[in-house]
C-alpha cells in the first residue's frame, strides 16, 4: 500500500514536472534583445556638438583682437566668427556673452564705451555670419578686467579684445 | 583643558592678519613735495601752545597748517627750527623779527580747555610789513577733531591772505585695487584733503569706479560691477545705505549730480550707443538728453545746473562738447589736443580741466575762458597716464590719478602747475580721485 501511494506521489510529480515542463517549452521564446541603435555619427550631419568646443580648433579660439582706438573686427579673425556663428546655428540652445574690453591709455568711463562698441562689431559680425541676435549679449568692462598690467603696447595690445563667453552649450 | 580645533586656530590666526592690516592700513596716503615753491607767499605759522590744565590735544595744530599751506603751492611756511620766538598772541608778536626772516604774513594761536569739553582754538593772522590783523577767531572742538579744526584754520588764513576761500576742509574720494589678477579686491574710500583718515565706503571684489560727490557731501554715487554688467549705485556715507539707481541693459557709467543734489547725468547705452541721460532721483524718471551713435560719456555740469559738458568722439576721436541740460544743440568746446576727455569744470566755470592725449601721453591740461576767446591752454602735469583730473571746490587745485612704477597712485597740482605734490597709498593702486564739496560745519 505504501509503495503505492509512493509511486502515486512520485507519478503525480512527474506528470506535475512534465505539465510544467511542457508549459515552459510551450512559451515562445523570449524574443532576441533588439541590435542596439547605432550612435549618431560625429560629423556625418555637418552640426557642431558641446564637445567641438573643446576639441575644434577654429572654435577653441574665443578671443578678438583689435587696434588702438578702433573697433572694427579684422579680416583675420573672420574665420572665427564663421565657426562660432555656425555653433549658434546648430545649436539654438547656445548662448554668448561677449565681453569688450579696452586697454589702460583714455578716460575709463571712455573706455566703458569703447569695449561696448567692440563687443558690438563682434556681435554684428557673428550676426552677419548666420547667428542669432537672441543668443548673444555684450557686456563692457572698459579697461578694468585687464590680463596684464604692463604699461606698454605688448600688454596693451593683449587687453584691447573680445572675449567670446559661452554661458549656455 | 580641551585642545583648539584647526578651525579656531585658523580663526584666531586670520583676525591676527586683519588687525596687523588695519594698522597698516591706518597710515593712509603718503603725501611727498615733489616740485619746489617758487614764487609763493612766505608765511610763518608759530606753533600752538596748549595753556589749558589737562591733556594737550594729540594733533600739533600748527603743522597741520603748515603742511596744508605748503601743499596749496601758493605758500611758503618757514620751518619750524626756524621759528625763534613763539609768541601765541598779537601783543607779544616782534614784528622785526618777521621782517627780518623775510615773512610777509604770521599766524599766532594758543589752545585752552573748552568749558562744554574738548578745546578751544585761538588764532590770529597779522599782515608783518603793516603790523595789521587780517583775522582772528576761535574754533571748539573735540579732542579726536583737532585736525578737522586746523584745516579750518587754514581754511581761515588762505581766505584771508588770498581772499579765496579755502579748500583745507574737504575729503576726497578714490578707488583702491590690491592684489592681482582674481584675487583683486577693490574698495571705494574716503580720506581728509590731505590723505589722513583713510576709511572704506565699500569693498568689492568686482571693479568700482567713477565716485562722484552730491552737492552735501553726504553721498556717493559710483559705479560698481558687482551685478555683473556695470551699475550705478547711490551710497549714504554716514549710513552705508546704497542702492543701485540704474542698471539698465548696456553701460551705466559716469553718475554726475546737479548742483541742486536732486538730479544724476549718467551714462546709459540702453538705447543703443552709451549717451547723456538725467534722472530725476525723487521720481527716477529718465530724460535722455544727447542722441548720436557716437560715444557720450562723462557729463559735468555747469555751475548753475544749465549746461552739460562731456566727452563724444562724434567728431572721430574725444573731445569736449556742452550741451543744455534740456537737451537740444551740441557744441565742441575743446579744439587743441587730439583727445580730451573727462571734463571737471571749476566753480565759477572759469576752467575746464581735461585728460588730454597726444599720441601714447596723457596729460592733464587745463583750458581758461576768463580771458574770453576759445580760451587759453596750460598743461599741468608731466603724463604719460595723467587721467581722471578733479577741481579743489575753490578750483585752486587739481587732484588726479597717474601711474608710477607700475602703480596707480595720485598727484595734487596748484591750478597754476607750480607745485604737484604725490599721494600714494602704502600698498595697491590708487585711482578714480575726487574731490568734495566744501565741508558743513
Amino acid at each position: 500500500m505504501k509503495t503505492n501511494y509512493r509511486l502515486l506521489t512520485a507519478a503525480a510529480v512527474c506528470v506535475l514536472l512534465a505539465a510544467c515542463a511542457r508549459q515552459v517549452q510551450e512559451e515562445a521564446p523570449p524574443p532576441p534583445p533588439p541590435p542596439p541603435a547605432p550612435t549618431p555619427a560625429p560629423v556625418d550631419d555637418g552640426r557642431y556638438q558641446p564637445s567641438d568646443l573643446d576639441s575644434d580648433s577654429c572654435l577653441r579660439q574665443r578671443v578678438v583682437y583689435f587696434d588702438f582706438d578702433r573697433d572694427n573686427v579684422r579680416s583675420e579673425f573672420q574665420q572665427i566668427m564663421n565657426c562660432h556663428a555656425k555653433y549658434l546655428r546648430d545649436r539654438p540652445s547656445a548662448r554668448i556673452t561677449l565681453e569688450g574690453h579696452a586697454d589702460e591709455r583714455g578716460s575709463r568711463e571712455y573706455n566703458l564705451g569703447l569695449g561696448e562698441r567692440r563687443g558690438n562689431n563682434v556681435r554684428n559680425a557673428l550676426q552677419a555670419a548666420g547667428g542669432s541676435a537672441g543668443q548673444l549679449t555684450v557686456v563692457s568692462y572698459g579697461e578694468e578686467r585687464p590680463t596684464c598690467t604692463v604699461s606698454a603696447e605688448s600688454c596693451w595690445s593683449q587687453n584691447r579684445r573680445v572675449e567670446i563667453i559661452y554661458t549656455a552649450r | 583643558m580641551p585642545m583648539k580645533s584647526v578651525p579656531q586656530l585658523l580663526a584666531i590666526l586670520l583676525a591676527l592678519c586683519f588687525a596687523l592690516a588695519r594698522t597698516a592700513g591706518a597710515q593712509g596716503l603718503e603725501i611727498e613735495i615733489t616740485d619746489g615753491q617758487a614764487a609763493a607767499t612766505p608765511i610763518v605759522v608759530v606753533p600752538f601752545e596748549y595753556v589749558g590744565t589737562s591733556a594737550a590735544p594729540d594733533t600739533d595744530i600748527a603743522a597741520v597748517i603748515r603742511a596744508n599751506l605748503n601743499r596749496s603751492g601758493q605758500f611758503r611756511t618757514l620751518a619750524e627750527n626756524d621759528i625763534v620766538e613763539r609768541p601765541q598772541r598779537g601783543p607779544e608778536i616782534n614784528f622785526a623779527t618777521w621782517r627780518l626772516l623775510g615773512q610777509e604774513y604770521i599766524t599766532v594761536g594758543r589752545i585752552v580747555d573748552n568749558p562744554d569739553g574738548g578745546y578751544r582754538v585761538e588764532f590770529e593772522v597779522f599782515d608783518v610789513s603793516r603790523q595789521e590783523r587780517l583775522v582772528g577767531l576761535a574754533l571748539a572742538g573735540r579732542p579726536q577733531a583737532m585736525r578737522d579744526v586746523a584745516h579750518q584754520i587754514s581754511d581761515h588764513i588762505y581766505e584771508a591772505v588770498t581772499g579765496v576761500r579755502g579748500a583745507f576742509w574737504t575729503r576726497i574720494a578714490y578707488v583702491t585695487a590690491t592684489g592681482t589678477g582674481d584675487g583683486i579686491r577693490y574698495a571705494l574710500m574716503v580720506a581728509d584733503a590731505d590723505g589722513h583718515n583713510p576709511q572704506p565706503v565699500v569693498r568689492s571684489s568686482q571693479p568700482l569706479l567713477s565716485p562722484a560727490w552730491s552737492p552735501d557731501g553726504r553721498r556717493l554715487a559710483y559705479v560698481s560691477f558687482e551685478r555683473g554688467n556695470s551699475s550705478i549705485y547711490v551710497h549714504e556715507i554716514a549710513t552705508g545705505a546704497r542702492e543701485a539707481v540704474a542698471a539698465f541693459r548696456g553701460i551705466n557709467g559716469a553718475p554726475a549730480w546737479s548742483p541742486d543734489g536732486s538730479r544724476l547725468a549718467m551714462t546709459l547705452s540702453r538705447t543703443g550707443s552709451p549717451q547723456i541721460h538725467i534722472m530725476d532721483l525723487a521720481s527716477r524718471e529718465l530724460t535722455q538728453v544727447t542722441n548720436h551713435w557716437a560715444i557720450d560719456t562723462e557729463a559735468a555740469w555747469s555751475a548753475d545746473g544749465q549746461h552739460l559738458y562731456f566727452t563724444s568722439d562724434r567728431g572721430g576721436k574725444p573731445q569736449i562738447y556742452r550741451v543744455a541740460a534740456t537737451g537740444g544743440e551740441v557744441s565742441r568746446v575743446t579744439f587743441q589736443g587730439e583727445y580730451n576727455a573727462r571734463a571737471s569744470v571749476s566753480f565759477d566755470g572759469n576752467k575746464i580741466a581735461v585728460a588730454q592725449g597726444a599720441g601714447n601721453v596723457y596729460r592733464i591740461a587745463v583750458m581758461d575762458r576768463s580771458l574770453g576767446g576759445s580760451g587759453r591752454w596750460q598743461t599741468l602735469s608731466p603724463g604719460n597716464l595723467d587721467e581722471s583730473p578733479s577741481f579743489a571746490p575753490n578750483a585752486s587745485m587739481i587732484i588726479y590719478a597717474t601711474r608710477e612704477a607700475g602703480r596707480g597712485v595720485l598727484y595734487a597740482v596748484s591750478a597754476d602747475g607750480r607745485v604737484r605734490q604725490r599721494l600714494v597709498l602704502a600698498d595697491g593702486d590708487v585711482r578714480e580721485p575726487a574731490w568734495s564739496p566744501y565741508r558743513q560745519r
